[in-house]
């Protein structure tokens, strides 16, 4: 800890990111991006439960081109969230800590989130015929 | 609370290049985090030329070199140079390691250097381990019993002695515990991975006798619990040992004897 007379010495600053880190952060920027997500969701069935025009604001909002971004943020956090959630409560069991395997269950989650991603939209595209949610 | 700039007093600015060593053509520029209490002046990185063909292949080895033939006024702690006594651990090249057991060739381009992280700083590479120490004592890392000691030493079976493998081994160089985030925003109530990994140490011998005393003392929302899994511990332990693992097998205890 940094005292009055004595400097704190530099830490974010210097240490080089890394994929443990880096990982563990994004879990923290994907959760709370879930949380402001889910504000989206409740602001979509109220609208829904209000009436077709409301309805049709969100609608027209969520199709637009930066309600698809979000969308697309959205979905990413939602699958990096739920596949570093499974990994984290691998670890709560108390395996999969050596460093090789913590290195290879990071890039796992990595990619599994990005083509779990991909496969919805997809999906959501071809059944929707990329009309919007 | 995590604050994630410097203090204006910890600046770190550009501080003194000094001469490259004459005639020789393998040169590397490493550069050196500088303070010293006895001026009113922010911290610095001064920048040294060492001559690699004429330095022996450490980290260390270079601090020394500049320490005895270019500024004496350099400050960092060292003991063994050999990996053992977990003295010259600090920030080399982005990353907590033992200077004495990293190859200055490991780096690529300059060699920055910097004491350990989000500590403070005595002089130069030297940082204040008061706290990490105090936490350390808290622990109570020795043999507690309630049995009466026998009439000779207390036995162990060759199985029960290879569950603190992996955990003896920790010389307490602090690596682990000033690369840790959590620590770092959180050192005044956080234990940290050193710290918990020798706490590990006397919960995982079989000849002690205060588990559940210990594992009392630790279950605390910060002492224990702000381990968020980050796996940076791990990442730089220069005794390739598993803090975060250790942490986990705490954590693991503390459910098992509820259930």
């Amino acid at each position: 800890m940094a005292t009055d007379n004595r400097p704190l010495s530099p830490h974010l600053q210097v240490y080089r990111p890394q994929l443990t880190s880096v990982l563990s952060i994004l879990h923290r920027i994907t959760g709370i991006a879930l949380a402001a997500g889910s504000l989206l969701l409740v602001w979509w069935l109220i609208a829904a439960a209000t009436g077709p025009t409301a309805f049709d604001t969100v609608q027209s909002f969520i199709g637009s081109v930066i309600g698809r971004i979000l969308l697309l943020g959205w979905s990413f956090a939602l699958f990096y969230h739920l596949c570093n959630g499974i990994r984290h409560l691998v670890w709560d069991s108390g395996k999969g800590f050596e460093l090789n395997t913590v290195y290879a269950s990071g890039w796992l989650v990595v990619v599994a989130a990005t083509v779990l991603t991909v496969i919805s939209w997809i999906a959501a595209y071809v059944v929707l015929g990329g009309a919007g949610s | 609370m995590a604050e994630f700039t410097l203090p204006k007093k910890s600046k770190v600015i550009e501080g003194k290049e000094w001469p490259k060593p004459e005639g020789a053509t393998n040169t590397k520029a490493i550069k050196v985090y500088r303070w010293s209490p006895d001026d009113d002046q922010n911290p610095r990185l001064d920048t040294y030329h060492v001559d690699l063909d004429d330095c022996g292949p450490m980290v260390l080895d270079a601090l020394i070199k500049i320490k005895n033939e270019v500024d004496s006024t350099l400050a960092f702690r060292r003991s063994c140079r050999e990996g053992v006594c977990g003295s010259c651990a600090m920030n080399i090249d982005g990353g907590n390691t033992l200077a004495c057991t990293k190859y200055i060739a490991d780096a690529k381009g300059d060699l920055k250097i910097y004491p350990l992280p989000h500590q403070a700083v005595i002089k130069d590479l030297v940082p204040d381990q008061t706290h990490f120490f105090a936490q350390y004592r808290e622990i109570e890392p020795w043999l507690k019993t309630d049995t009466p000691a026998p009439e000779r030493e207390r036995l162990q079976s060759p199985e029960d002695r290879a569950k603190v493998d992996g955990l003896w081994e920790c010389v307490l160089c602090a690596c682990c515990s000033t690369s840790c985030p959590s620590y770092w925003w959180n050192e005044d109530r956080y234990l940290g991975p050193a710290i918990l990994l020798q706490a590990y140490r006397w919960l995982a011998d079989s000849r002690d006798e205060a588990t559940g005393e210990r594992l009392d003392n630790l279950e605390d929302p910060f002492r224990l619990y702000r381990c968020h899994t980050i796996m940076n511990c791990t990442k730089t332990c220069p005794k390739h040992l598993n803090p975060a693992k250790a942490i986990a097998s705490i954590k693991k205890m503390m459910v098992e004897r509820r259930l």
